[in-house]
């Protein structure tokens, strides 16, 4: 669906660059160094636990706070840089806050008109008008927000958002306040409208699930960086260092040594795969086993005690101790339904190896 | 036990319902040349002073309150966090404390027109302060606190995400200002407002020393100066309505909206008011805390002073020791009445005993004047059934058993205060989740054990606030007390009225200083509880 009263928008243009901005509280760092680039029509996701800095981020995007080295170009034009900051009222971005931070004075259509003032009557009502449909509420516009439940004051969050056609639209942890089964729906909902109209997104979450329904980009952070920039498939599969790989999904590191430049002798047996180039025959190496590369097989030789068990409807997590007391996971049908205690057959899969060379020291035993 | 508390609970709405019924009645026999006198020559003038007085101390305590609310809560400027708390000390004085050393200053015979006299050797031109323009000043600066600390909540609990959508949205700080916050504290403003205008129209003191006629002063006086109690039952119930028309007026203002807050309790990045602005603002709040606090004390203490050697004896200290016991004795019987109200409430669930709490707990709405009346004319008419009955059957007059004494007058201030004294002794029951007392059943406690053991400990606080914060209003309550006290039960607010309007203002200063201190009481706890909270 398009929206006839806002500008159709230039793909495949730069939309939204930081260039290694900084940013202290209290001469603490919060955010150090860090670039990100959104092309027109992206929708960009920062990830990371509480107290990481995506927030401020954020906030130092939309203008609320200054930044203190770096520079923030939106559209083309410098917003932020060490000594001048654009007011937030003056750089066309729209955010959705966690709170929706709806106006509970105002009447669910003055929520949405808020930010037209300045457009003639009948265009702003046409703009709310389809608004409210696109975002699936029509007939609410006369009530209050506190009339409204979680989920649909979210969605008007999101067109009050939209409706001065922002050049670029924020979201701060905008499904944290919704019920865990809503969320992933309404994410989903959100993505395609951004998508229809055009729009450039940048959401910030702790949610790694949100961040995969929403974004087409997503940045890992940890403490004040970036730590990785990537499409959800390789943040899982190609975790570029060991916080990546702990954060995103589930997995343990296995010791192993290598034997070649593509082979890994582990206690489960050998793993065929690209080592790193550091790596000669005989060093020590950590392989990244998500769940999905241990599969379980009656036949198999190779034995696991059932430790704990997980049951997540189609499927059950499985913590098996291995022989020499290490733990695996592994992810099977849910049909399989086994004891703990009891020994089961494992087999190893791994499609993608994943080493981390023993200096990117850590102790990390069962991740997830 | 169990329908005793709502037993109990109706009873104690009876308290108030008999005296409202009793002024709305009064209609019913009529004393018509006293109510046709009063039609023709008082009425239209009560009726006009009345308005002009609370359209008056209604702007003036919102753009005060509202605007010194908005300063202290959301800027920042040298001295703010001190004004915080110091804009609320205005409380510890009874308005017609202030009253009083206002008009010492400014009438004519005062400081401020004789040092004018002698400078330019006429002061004709300056206003008389014994006018409506005099009334509306002194109790705008004695009522503002009430929306200053409603409105500074609202600003502080609106937390910074609804300024900042407003901004990412377009709209620049002055303008998130007048779109958004203000009309989102609305309710507390409002709020706030209609607790000044209740004191507006219940108040006495103030507009007696101004000579400025409203309805109280009107009701003393057809009682004790043209003896009609019918004829000031009557104004009462006039009185009543314009209570009543207030109260449906501010909940048709609420209507649909109900505004919680929007957004999480953040402090937001105060606005820096630097330079001259700074100093503007400073300024601003520092006259108003003057005027309205520190200059009016320190004139009572000079005053004190000066009459201390002469007026300290013990005719002083029973006006003190009546003062007290009345406060010591309104309080304890509140506070059983409210405890009994949250009790009843917390044990039934049905509209009924809703209804009954909240009606009981309406007194705070009807002036006193209203509750003297309204109280004496039954008890009145009990006695001299009394008088009747044991002359009849004894051949004895026992003479008058209850107009004389505390029975009129405590049951008044219990009906007037237990809306003060309900608040915060619910507000602590309702931290006793149901869950406590499952809990306690759990482990075989029970009925009056549950209650010594779980409830009472942790009910104490609030009960404390309840008894403080009644006893300080009893204080300087006046005229309850002037109207219904027993022979001989003369109280410090009593012997400021008498010695007010006399004009010693010198000697209306001592009892002023012990009811300003005591005042100072209630504000501490209210200082703390805020400050805490932040």
């Amino acid at each position: 669906m398009t929206i006839p009263q806002c500008p159709l928008p230039v793909h495949g243009a730069t939309q939204l660059e930081l260039k290694g901005i900084s940013y202290s509280y209290n001469s603490q760092p919060v955010v150090r160094n860090l670039s990100l680039r959104l092309k027109q029509g992206d929708i960009g996701c920062l990830l990371g636990p509480s107290g990481c800095g995506k927030t401020t981020v954020l906030r130092t995007i939309a203008g609320f706070e200054n930044i203190a080295e770096g520079s923030i170009v939106l559209a083309g034009e410098t917003v932020s840089r060490e000594d001048y900051t654009l007011p937030p009222e003056k750089r066309r971005v729209g955010m959705v806050f966690q709170d929706h931070a709806l106006f509970p004075h105002l009447s669910v259509t003055r929520n949405i008109a808020f930010g037209l003032k300045d457009w003639d009557k009948a265009e702003r009502e046409e703009r709310v008008e389809t608004l409210l449909k696109m975002v699936g509420l029509p007939n609410t516009g006369s009530k209050y927000p506190h009339e409204l439940s979680g989920g649909q004051q979210q969605r008007v969050a999101l067109a009050r958002a939209l409706a001065p056609c922002p050049s670029l639209l924020l979201l701060d942890e905008p499904f944290s306040s919704l019920d865990v089964d809503l969320r992933e729906r309404i994410g989903q909902e959100v993505r395609e409208i951004l998508k229809a109209q055009g729009t450039t997104a940048l959401l910030v979450t702790h949610d790694q699930f949100e961040a995969f329904a929403i974004a087409d980009e997503i940045g890992v952070m940890n403490g004040v960086e970036i730590q990785q920039w990537d499409s959800a498939y390789n943040l899982y599969h190609r975790p570029a260092n060991r916080f990546v790989a702990d954060f995103v999904g589930e997995g343990v590191l296995m010791q192993g040594v290598v034997l070649n430049e593509m082979q890994v002798e582990t206690e489960l047996g050998t793993i065929s795969g690209e080592i790193p180039l550091e790596c000669k025959a005989g060093c020590q190496i950590d392989v990244l086993l998500r769940p999905d590369d241990i599969l379980h097989e009656d036949a198999s030789t190779l034995q696991a005690e059932v430790a704990k068990k997980a049951f997540r409807g189609a499927d059950i997590l499985y913590t098996l101790k291995l022989p020499s007391g290490r733990k695996v996971l592994s992810l099977v049908p849910s049909h399989h339904n086994h004891a703990i205690g009891e020994k089961i057959g494992i087999r190893l899969a791994v499609d993608h190896v994943v080493t981390f060379t023993k200096n990117q020291h850590s102790e990390l035993e069962a991740l997830g | 036990m169990v329908g005793g508390w709502r037993l109990a609970a109706f009873a104690i709405a009876l308290l108030i319902v008999i005296p409202l019924a009793v002024v709305l009645s009064s209609f019913l026999s009529p004393e018509r040349e006293i109510w046709s006198h009063l039609t023709e020559h008082v009425l239209p003038g009560l009726l006009a002073n009345t308005f002009r007085l609370a359209l008056g101390v209604g702007i003036g305590v919102t753009i005060l309150g509202v605007s010194l609310a908005w300063l202290t809560a959301v800027c920042e400027f040298p001295g703010r966090k001190f004004f915080s708390w110091a804009l609320l000390l205005p409380l510890a004085m009874p308005a017609y404390v202030t009253a009083f050393v206002f008009v010492a200053w400014l009438d004519f015979t005062g400081p401020v027109q004789t040092l004018l006299r002698t400078a330019f050797g006429s002061s004709g031109w300056f206003p008389s302060i014994r006018s409506g323009g005099g009334v509306v000043l002194v109790m705008t600066l004695a009522l503002y606190p009430y929306v200053y600390l409603l409105a500074r909540n609202a600003f502080l609990t609106q937390g910074r995400s609804a300024l900042e959508a407003a901004q990412s949205l377009g709209c620049s700080r002055a303008e998130g200002f007048f779109r958004v916050a203000l009309p989102m504290a609305r309710p507390w403003i409002m709020g706030g407002l209609m607790l000044a205008l209740m004191e507006t129209l219940a108040d006495f003191g103030t507009v007696a020393v101004f000579n400025y006629d409203t309805f109280t002063t009107a009701i003393y006086k057809t009682w004790f100066g043209l003896f009609s109690l019918s004829g000031a039952s009557q104004l009462a119930s006039v009185l009543v309505l314009l209570v009543f028309a207030l109260i449906l007026l501010e909940q048709l203002s609420r209507s649909r909206l109900r505004y919680t807050q929007a957004g999480k309790h953040t402090q937001s990045e105060r606005i820096r008011l630097a330079g001259w602005r700074g100093v503007m603002a400073s300024g601003f709040a520092a006259t108003v805390l003057l005027s309205a606090f520190f200059l009016p004390v320190a004139q009572l203490v000079l005053w004190s002073a000066s009459v201390f050697t002469q007026d300290f004896d013990e005719r002083y200290l029973s006006f003190l020791w009546h003062s007290l016991s009345l406060g010591a004795i309104a309080a304890a019987l509140t506070v059983a009445c409210a405890l009994i109200l949250v009790y009843a409430q917390r044990h039934h669930t049905d509209s009924w005993t809703r209804i009954a709490v909240r009606i009981a707990t309406l007194g705070y709405a009807v002036p006193g004047p209203v509750l003297a009346v309204g109280i004496f004319i039954p008890l009145a008419w009990l006695d001299n059934q009394l008088i009747h009955l044991s002359k009849s059957l004894l051949d004895y007059n026992p003479g008058q058993l209850l107009q004389g004494t505390l029975l009129v007058m405590i049951p008044a201030y219990l009906t007037r205060f237990l809306a003060v004294g309900y608040n915060p002794v619910e507000s602590a029951m309702q931290r006793i989740t149901s869950n406590l007392d499952e809990a306690a059943r759990t482990f075989g406690v029970t009925g009056l054990q549950m209650m010594r053991r779980v409830h009472l400990p942790m009910l104490r606080g609030g009960l404390f606030s309840a008894a403080a914060l009644v006893f300080v209003d009893v204080m300087k309550e006046m005229p309850i007390t002037l109207m219904t006290r027993p022979f001989g039960w003369d109280t410090l607010a009593v012997r400021i009225f008498e010695m007010t309007s006399e004009g010693e203002w010198e000697r209306a200063a001592l009892p002023a200083v012990a009811l300003v201190l005591a005042g100072l009481l209630p504000i501490a706890l209210l200082v703390r509880h805020t400050e805490t909270n932040r």
